[in-house]
């Protein structure tokens, strides 16, 4: 009986004067979205049990291990929301557990600085973009080096001309939140505009309704710039299915009877990327193709013509138009690319270096 | 009269199987009506599919059983009956403005989305110690990962002329893209083979029993 009374007596005690004590304690997580808690305790203890009191009054054990310098993050709880802890510590010379009770609630707040890189960059790029615009827009000349599956574009409608055959253009098979379609359709509207000058058809099946609407108007601004506005078709802008091997299927069963001179697959490709490009070739028609899926580009090296491998589809509208003011996007485009250089040369030599908080600055943002 | 279904379900998948595959001799009509069967079927069932999966329940039951007040439901209703105005030739301008919006959204998202997981993804997974471990092999995978990286990176500089000492890193880069395409080609080659030996099985075992 005086042993239970003892164990009970230290308990309040401990409870009582250790609560909000020095041996066990919680923080909130510092400039992030209010869903995580920083709990620590400095206890000369070789075992500890952390616990979590659950919604059901049960508790939860998060961590078990020494208890001297112990910081633990939970991760993953909710803002504004209170979370209740007790660190258990065994005593085996007193024959009996102490435990401390702490009690917090993780808070949101309007920056994440562990993001602060992501801003940096994504600053750096955005003013960049705006000096070259600004720049490009006052008269200055930006030089673009040399795209070659860009510079094919006018040969491959050439050749459509002269042998009276169709364009094929296929935008991909992701709907218009694919930036890569969006990208795609500014090369349809360039693509379009010189088909409209020399007189040669265009098809253009689409796999989302979206993007048939998107192609729609591209082509159709197109025809009105080139001022031929009654040579424009709507029919041959159509929808086919938003089945992926459907889809397929209907190209290519376009690409063998109505035999286009000239195939372009621009956009998103996943599986079908060589189906598609396979058929095109047995057709004999020149091809170019162009994507940002990685994992795809190999089957389009192969088996097409021209391929403009990720960024230079991006690169395209830029390039084609020799506008200045997309021209002076794309030098900022290019300053970004000469900053992760930097930014990754830096990152090596201060990690050989031993200075770890530069890789972690950029980590963070992760 | 389900075994007869079975059955004619087989035989079905087996005619559309053969149907397919004959278009590595040439374009037939057998080929043509499965294509055509193909592109139908899967256009009807996607409609079919989106209607019940998307716009029921995240727009017609909430708009129709559970508004609630919920005026944010008006939006995308205006956006899609604006859409829909593509059928009235006089009034097709106004589905200008749902697409700009999905363009201009998605743009703006995409950016976020991938300077985060592409970009500083990239730039700190390539910020290592290259010779931080003792195993050779390792270190020289390292010094390639980093030496391709910024060479790969390089070669997408569009805006300077890549000659003399500038056209080293960009012609570097450009080996390392064409490697390792050839490593992604290979591998997914064989994934593809997987595949035709999935449908080769099906015919050899569902249909002619003569695999087990």
């Amino acid at each position: 009986m005086k042993k239970v009374i003892l164990i009970s007596g230290i308990l309040f005690f401990s409870t009582l004067l250790f609560a909000q004590s020095t041996f066990f304690w919680i923080e909130d997580v510092p400039w992030d979205d209010g869903k995580a808690l920083n709990i620590k305790a400095n206890v000369p203890a070789d075992t500890v049990y952390l616990q979590k009191a659950l919604e059901d009054g049960t508790w939860e054990t998060i961590y078990t291990g020494k208890g001297r310098s112990l910081s633990f993050t939970q991760n993953e709880l909710n803002p504004d929301i209170k979370y209740r802890y007790r660190l258990l510590v065994p005593r085996p010379a007193f024959n009996d557990t102490i435990f401390f009770m702490a009690e917090a609630q993780p808070k949101e707040q309007w920056f994440y600085l562990h993001k602060l890189s992501y801003l940096l960059i994504l600053l750096a790029v955005s003013i960049a973009i705006i000096y070259y615009v600004q720049n490009a827009r006052k008269g200055k000349d930006y030089y673009i080096r040399r795209i070659s599956g860009l510079d094919c574009i006018e040969d491959s409608i050439g050749r459509a001309t002269e042998k009276g055959k169709p364009i094929l253009f296929v935008p991909g098979i992701m709907d218009l939140d694919d930036i890569q379609t969006i990208s795609s359709l500014t090369i349809l509207s360039h693509l379009a505009h010189k088909a409209a000058e020399y007189d040669t058809e265009i098809i253009v099946p689409c796999r989302f309704s979206m993007v048939l609407s998107a192609a729609r108007e591209v082509v159709k601004e197109a025809y009105i710039k080139a001022e031929k506005p009654d040579a424009y078709n709507q029919d041959r802008i159509f929808y086919l299915t938003d089945d992926q091997f459907g889809y397929v299927a209907g190209i290519d069963g376009i690409m063998v009877r109505e035999q286009p001179a000239a195939n372009f697959f621009l956009g998103s490709f996943y599986a079908e990327s060589l189906i598609l490009a396979e058929t095109g070739f047995s057709t004999g028609a020149i091809q170019t193709a162009g994507t940002a899926q990685a994992s795809q580009l190999p089957f389009f090296v192969v088996s097409c013509d021209y391929t403009l491998i990720g960024e230079e589809l991006f690169a395209a509208s830029a390039y084609l138009s020799r506008d200045p003011q997309q021209l002076g996007s794309l030098k900022g485009h290019d300053f970004g690319k000469l900053l992760v250089i930097l930014l990754i040369i830096a990152g090596v030599i201060t990690e050989m270096s031993g200075w770890h908080w530069f890789k972690a600055f950029f980590e963070g943002a992760q | 009269m389900s075994g007869f279904m079975t059955t004619f379900g087989l035989w079905l998948s087996v005619f559309f199987t053969l149907s397919i595959f004959s278009f590595l001799y040439k374009d037939n009509p057998f080929y043509k009506l499965s294509e055509q069967i193909f592109v139908g079927l899967s256009a009807a069932y996607w409609l079919v599919y989106l209607y019940y999966s998307v716009m029921v329940p995240n727009l017609f039951n909430k708009l129709f059983t559970d508004f609630k007040g919920n005026l944010i439901l008006l939006i995308p209703t205006a956006l899609g009956l604006m859409m829909l105005l593509r059928l009235i030739p006089k009034a097709q301008w106004l589905s200008r403005y749902p697409i700009a919006i999905m363009i201009g959204t998605s743009a703006g998202i995409n950016m976020v989305r991938y300077a985060k997981t592409d970009l500083l993804g990239q730039i700190s997974a390539t910020m290592i110690n290259p010779f931080a471990s003792d195993n050779v092999i390792t270190v020289i995978g390292n010094i390639l990962l980093i030496v391709g990286t910024i060479c790969g990176v390089y070669f997408f500089y569009f805006s300077k002329k890549q000659e003399g000492i500038r056209a080293v890193p960009s012609k570097l880069g450009i080996w390392f893209l064409m490697i390792s395409f050839g490593a992604s080609f290979g591998y997914t080659v064989m994934a593809r083979i997987s595949l035709l030996i999935g449908r080769l099985e099906f015919l050899l075992k569902d249909w002619l029993h003569i695999i087990k």
